[in-house]
């Protein structure tokens, strides 16, 4: 069993596991990191980004300055954003045989795989995790194609020239794989290949292998995954919350006796109280509002918006805030509310109570018909007419290069009364801001992240208990800026397996046992004897048909009766099959009692020879003789097959057959 | 396995209640309502006391005579809401005592209590019934369920799982399969195969179970098409409502009702009408909410537009006021219940019964006593309470829209799922008849249709799961790949049996796990032959033969010049006396005694003549 390692993101993952003859990847995570790199693209356009400064070599070499920009002594892309892929040769993905999504954010290198690798497969995911995963996918689609960008750079990735360029971009890894976004009808044709499962349901795969999805507690259909045979089992879990959120709680207990324990997936800010980061997240809203100034959220538009949403709503009128009109701005904002209220069944115990009686689990439905929050799908159209200020203004993306964000940071950027509260914890909030500087905005950096910190994934680890676990590398290590916590990092025995990207893991383990049926007509006339207490034996002689994967003992065919009729026979039909095989035998011949048989049955003239190791036993009148030791009896006689049959009988008598 | 009838009503047509054995699990389906043709839905409403009661619940005492339930049963499964399926579960839970978990989809537990209140009331505040369950029965009674997604696998305890399926009919209809080990029974509920303007089709996926349980209400109909039927009912109620007349349809809140709804609505939508329709209040507008909080469970259409259009929020479609039955002019108006046997329904029929212009469409089925089963067979002077007289003048259809597989549809999931077995309930017996012919002539299987308290039994024999060491299966699937298949190949093992637990591993393996040390029987047989040459010669001479005999088999002639035939040893000896015989030494273990018996019997008769 291997484990082949794409991608090197601990909270994105890409993983390929091959195990019992099915190749099965787990999860397609894209890497958006990379675009920090690039230029935010304007919706509209901006004279400051537009005006910035080329780049040129120490030499004053300005061949490169088209492609680089210079803000505040950080050096930009300016180009059509490009994402990191997973890694597409390590292994031939045309080979996997189906694709495992455990969450909606851990599925948006999905049309990269399926539209251009020779996929042919099939891809298993929850319902909530394809409607929202779609409406991730249409809206980065959105955003990036309604500002069109002549300019694709492509000569700064020249790796000779990529080793002159300052940091980050000199350190970024795998340029040469970068690419730009997909387009719908590639995400369109991407899902199409989705099927939909639900938590605990049993999918097999080829007869060989099943799966099984189970809730992870993160998000609206986020799901672990176990893959398993009869007598192995393997764990997915990527992306799991032990906190009480909107979703359907985490199945723990589904994970218990796997042999191998794929752990990704943790939070990525493993200091941070997500409760607090909440409470922060508020009164700094209420503060800059107060003051007159307007909140700007980057946020993705779905997940912990809809808990910020639910705070807020229990939040604003106990803070005078009732008059402050809350903004959500997405092409798929309205369709982001709707999908939230129709899951009931992925939500947690409290939501569904309230689907019950029937009202809509989220209060934000409240907030949409009192008025007080307005969803719009972009900053163009109605949005400009009904746009008054002081205001909270929710939009993507997080990176800040791209979307509705992009027009706020320009807009508000030059006030300090202004805030910018940073929630999502994919992206370094310094890193995004940079082409924004300098800035006069207040920044505040409330990252919520839910996924599990390091003690709950020790207590997870002493509950279920696996014999082995595999992460990705830097959970093994404390935290590069914080390489003193020594708490932040996985902690169990055996220590963790790691990898890293493009790595490839033998997982240790050894398969021994398969699952094989005996019909009950075989099951019939089985006899088992007892050997030793407790222990019954029987010998078994089937054939054995495979089909599908599953494995069948049938009884053995009845003897064909002797053809009839006196055609005469060919040598080679009697020429018995020596694949035919005869049980092993066990046990001594205790001798006395073997001559006693022997007389018995009608053997007279018997005379035992004592040897070095056992017996000699002489039949003179037949001119036989049968040597008897503890481990083995020989029988020489003439050639007289039915004396030969009788003593072989006889000894048989006396010995277990295996 | 044995499956038994436990509902006891006159009409066995119309409830569902059964229990379910396995062999090592047993699992009771659905305590339904036996309620067909008792109180609530009979035609003579006020009497009171007295007179021939007939029994409301259903007998439980069915499925045990003697000790509790919960002993008794691993798990109650509710397939959808409806009353004949779900209407008794609080006597049986709270009245005769049942503790153990019940199973049923998201929907069924978010509408199932409201309905059960509103049976509550109707039968105790309206009808003034006693020892019937209570509210706080019903709400106790829910405590106890365990609602299921679609194809979740949940497991009941160590080795029973049961498994939900779409079944259509209803919001959060499903089917249910029950499992253990290899042995399973699906059980449909009510179910639909076509898809209808708001819920899907159902569906099974090739699960292959010992027994099939399938309603057959509808056994032999084959109903012409929805779309037919659709075209004929907007014909009627637009004619009708074109010559100013008013349009009564009678239906329960939850289901037919919606479908109906987004029919009218649509219609009203692409015609441009005017004339008002309305839908009886109570249920209505919470129903309408389950719909659109519940849309995944809607069909594909509805759940793809639901953000840009949820379609249950109506446009044309207002709330009914008592008062409006009057108003003059043209209107539609969907009312409650759906038999004419009580309640608003039944008051505006009296208003509007006695003009020709107006028009009352019967959408379902009418238990027998109902004045909708009295008017659909024909009745037009109804026997009122008071000894008054209604005379029906206005037009009276009947249209079909009820969810129900038809025949065709009950072949199609016998095929779908290709049970061993099927067993039909729900329906009438001539019709059920014809149904199991012809279940029996297409697909070749047994099929019941148990009476009510009827046990049928089903013999199964379920394979015995072992686990077979890697080793021994790896060593025999690349021997089964091996050209020569003409003969079946034997596999040899032995089998383990410790602890309850079954192995199956190569012989070797089983003599070292036990500690034994093998015993070596060797054969050793003297074969003479009439051959005055050389020892060397003769050992050649048998090579040749051999070789030209024993194709397929590998045989060596070794140095020392003994002859092998796989593992069998034959050397060639002088004779102590006669210098004209050789004898044949041939050497074979137990194993390979019928290539060894062969062998010397191939060489007693002889060496061919050497070319000279």
């Amino acid at each position: 069993m291997k484990l082949y390692c794409l991608s090197g993101h601990p909270t994105l993952p890409c993983n390929v596991l091959k195990f019992k003859s099915t190749t099965v990847m787990l999860d397609c995570g894209l890497d958006m990191t990379s675009t920090l790199n690039f230029l935010p693209l304007p919706l509209v356009q901006s004279p400051r980004l537009s005006n910035l400064p080329g780049w040129s070599l120490k030499d004053g070499n300005a061949f490169l300055d088209k492609e680089l920009k210079e803000c505040s002594g950080h050096v930009f892309v300016d180009s059509v954003p490009e994402f990191c892929l997973p890694e597409t040769e390590l292994i031939d993905l045309s080979t996997v045989d189906v694709i495992l999504i455990s969450n909606y954010h851990c599925m948006m290198a999905l049309p990269y795989i399926t539209e251009h690798t020779g996929f042919t497969g099939m891809v298993y995911a929850t319902e909530p995790t394809v409607q929202i995963g779609r409406l991730l996918m249409e809206e980065l689609v959105n955003f990036i194609e309604r500002v069109p960008k002549a300019q694709s750079a492509s000569l700064w990735k020249n790796k000779d020239i990529q080793r002159l360029l300052p940091s980050p971009l000199k350190d970024a890894v795998e340029v040469s794989t970068w690419r730009r976004c997909y387009t719908m009808q590639e995400v369109n044709s991407a899902l199409s290949k989705i099927q939909l499962v639900g938590y605990s349901q049993k999918i097999e795969l080829f007869g060989a292998v099943q799966v099984t999805p189970l809730s992870s507690g993160y998000a609206l259909g986020s799901s672990n995954w176990i893959i398993q045979s009869h007598y192995e089992k393997v764990s997915y879990v990527s992306g799991s919350s032990l906190l009480t959120t909107h979703p359907q709680p985490m199945d723990q207990a589904s994970l218990k006796n796997s042999d191998v324990l794929i752990l990704t997936g943790l939070t990525q800010i493993p200091t941070a109280n997500p409760d607090g980061m909440v409470g922060e997240f508020c009164s700094n809203l209420a503060l800059t509002v107060r003051n007159g100034g307007n909140v700007l959220v980057p946020c993705y538009p779905s997940g912990v918006i809809y808990d910020l949403l639910e705070c807020l709503y229990q939040y604003i009128d106990s803070a005078g805030l009732s008059n402050i009109p809350f903004y959500f701005i997405s092409p798929v904002a309205n369709s982001s509310l709707e999908f939230s209220q129709i899951f009931a069944e992925w939500l947690c115990h409290n939501k569904q109570t309230k689907v019950y009686l029937p009202e809509p689990p989220f209060p934000h439905a409240e907030l949409i018909q009192t008025n007080k929050l307005k969803h719009y799908p972009s900053i163009h159209g109605d949005f400009s007419n009904d746009f008054r200020q002081p205001c909270v203004v929710f939009t993507g993306h997080p990176s800040l290069r791209f979307g509705d964000v992009v027009h706020f940071m320009e807009l508000w950027g030059k006030s300090s009364l202004n805030t910018v509260i940073f929630t999502e914890p994919d992206f370094s909030y310094l890193e995004a801001l940079a082409p924004y500087q300098p800035l006069a905005m207040k920044c505040i950096y409330c990252p919520i992240d839910t996924r599990l910190n390091f003690i709950q994934v020790s207590k997870l680890l002493k509950e279920v208990q696996p014999l082995h676990v595999v992460c990705p590398e830097q959970y093994t290590q404390p935290p590069p800026a914080q390489s003193h916590r020594m708490d932040l990092m996985i902690d169990c025995q055996p220590p963790a397996m790691s990898y890293r990207r493009a790595e490839v893991l033998a997982l240790p383990f050894k398969r021994r046992y398969e699952k094989i049926e005996i019909m009950p007509e075989l099951a019939d006339s089985l006899v088992p004897m007892e050997i030793k207490p407790g222990i019954s034996l029987a010998t078994v002689s089937a054939v054995l048909h495979t089909k599908d994967n599953k494995h069948v003992l049938q009884p053995p065919p009845r003897p064909a009766p002797p053809p009839s009729g006196k055609k005469r026979k060919r040598a080679s039909d009697d020429i018995p099959d020596c694949q035919v095989l005869k049980p092993l035998l066990s046990g001594s011949i205790p001798v006395e009692q073997f001559v006693q048989t022997l007389e018995k049955h009608g053997f007279s003239d018997i005379k035992v020879e004592d040897t070095a190791k056992g017996h000699i036993v002489l039949l003179q009148e037949a001119e036989t003789l049968i040597q008897i030791e503890e481990d083995s009896t020989h029988i020489i006689c003439d050639n007289d097959e039915m004396l030969r049959v009788r003593l072989r009988d006889l000894v048989l008598k006396f010995l277990q057959k295996f | 396995m044995w499956a038994e009838a436990a509902s006891w009503s006159p009409l066995r047509a119309r409830t569902s209640c059964w229990t379910v054995g396995c062999t090592w699990a047993l699992t009771t389906t659905i305590p339904g309502l036996g309620a067909s043709g008792s109180d609530p839905w009979s035609g003579d409403s006020g009497h009171g006391g007295g007179g021939r009661r007939q029994r409301r619940f259903p007998d439980f005492s069915y499925i045990t005579r003697n000790g509790r339930l919960t002993d008794f049963l691993d798990c109650v499964i509710i397939s959808h809401f409806h009353l004949d399926h779900c209407g008794a579960l609080p006597y049986f839970s709270e009245m005769v005592g049942y503790d153990g978990p019940i199973y049923m989809t998201h929907p069924t537990q978010a509408i199932c209590p409201i309905l059960l209140e509103d049976y509550r009331k109707i039968a105790v505040d309206k009808k003034g019934e006693a020892n019937f369950f209570t509210s706080q029965m019903i709400k106790d009674c829910m405590k106890k369920v365990v609602a299921v997604r679609l194809h979740q696998t949940v497991q009941v305890d160590d080795e029973l799982e049961i498994k939900a399926y779409y079944a259509g009919h209803v919001l959060g209809a499903a089917m249910f399969q029950i499992k253990v080990g290899s042995e399973s029974v699906v059980y449909t509920g009510d179910y639909n195969m076509t898809p209808d303007r708001h819920l899907g089709a159902a569906w099974i996926d090739k699960c292959r179970p010992n027994l099939l349980i399938t309603e057959s209400t509808y056994a032999t109909t084959i109903r012409d098409s929805k779309r037919c039927r659709e075209r004929d009912f907007l014909k009627k109620v637009h004619e009708t409502v074109e010559r100013g007349g008013k349009v009564l349809i009678p239906v329960f809140a939850l289901g037919r009702a919606q479908e109906l709804c987004i029919l009218l609505e649509t219609f009203w939508e692409r015609m441009n009408l005017k004339a008002p329709i309305y839908f009886s209040t109570g249920l209505t507008e919470k129903a309408n909410h389950y719909y659109k909080l519940f849309i995944t469970w809607t069909n594909q259409k509805i759940r793809k537009t639901f953000v840009q259009r949820n379609m249950f929020e109506f446009k044309h479609i207002k709330a009914f006021d008592r008062a409006f039955a009057d108003n003059p002019g043209p209107m539609v108006v969907f009312a409650t219940p759906g038999m004419l046997h009580a309640g608003q329904s039944l008051q505006i029929f009296r208003k509007w019964a006695g003009n020709e212009k107006n028009m009352v469409i019967m959408p379902g089925y009418c238990v027998q006593g109902t004045v909708g089963h009295k008017i659909l067979s024909g009745q037009r002077k109804l026997e009122m309470e008071g000894r008054q007289v209604l005379e029906v003048k206005m037009q009276v259809e009947y249209m079909s829209f009820s969810a129900h597989a038809d025949a065709k549809g009950i072949m199609q999931l016998v095929g779908q799922a290709e049970p061993e077995s099927v067993l039909l309930v729900h329906g009438e017996a001539k019709k059920m008849e014809f149904l199991k012919q012809k279940i029996e002539q297409e697909f070749r299987v047994n099929c019941y249709m148990p009476a009510n308290g009827e046990t049928v039994t089903l013999p199964t024999s379920p394979s015995i799961p072992v686990g077979i060491s890697l080793g021994l299966l790896k060593r025999e699937m690349a021997q089964g790949l091996l050209p020569d298949t003409r003969k079946p190949r034997l596999l040899h093992g032995t089998l383990i049996v410790k602890d309850s637990s079954f192995r199956l591993v190569s012989s070797e393996q089983a003599l070292k796990e036990l500690g034994l040390a093998e015993h070596q029987l060797r054969f050793t047989c003297r074969v003479q032959l009439h051959d005055s040459r050389k020892e060397q010669e003769t050992a050649t001479r048998v090579y040749s033969h051999l070789k030209s005999i024993l194709k397929d088999h590998c045989v060596q002639h070794l140095p020392d010049g003994s002859v092998t035939v796989e593992s069998i040893l034959v050397q060639a000896a002088a004779h102590s006396e006669d210098p004209g015989t050789k004898v044949l030494l041939v050497s074979w273990t137990y194993q390979d005694e019928e290539l060894g018996s062969y062998l010397t019997a191939l060489l007693k008769k002889g060496l061919p003549q050497a070319p000279s």
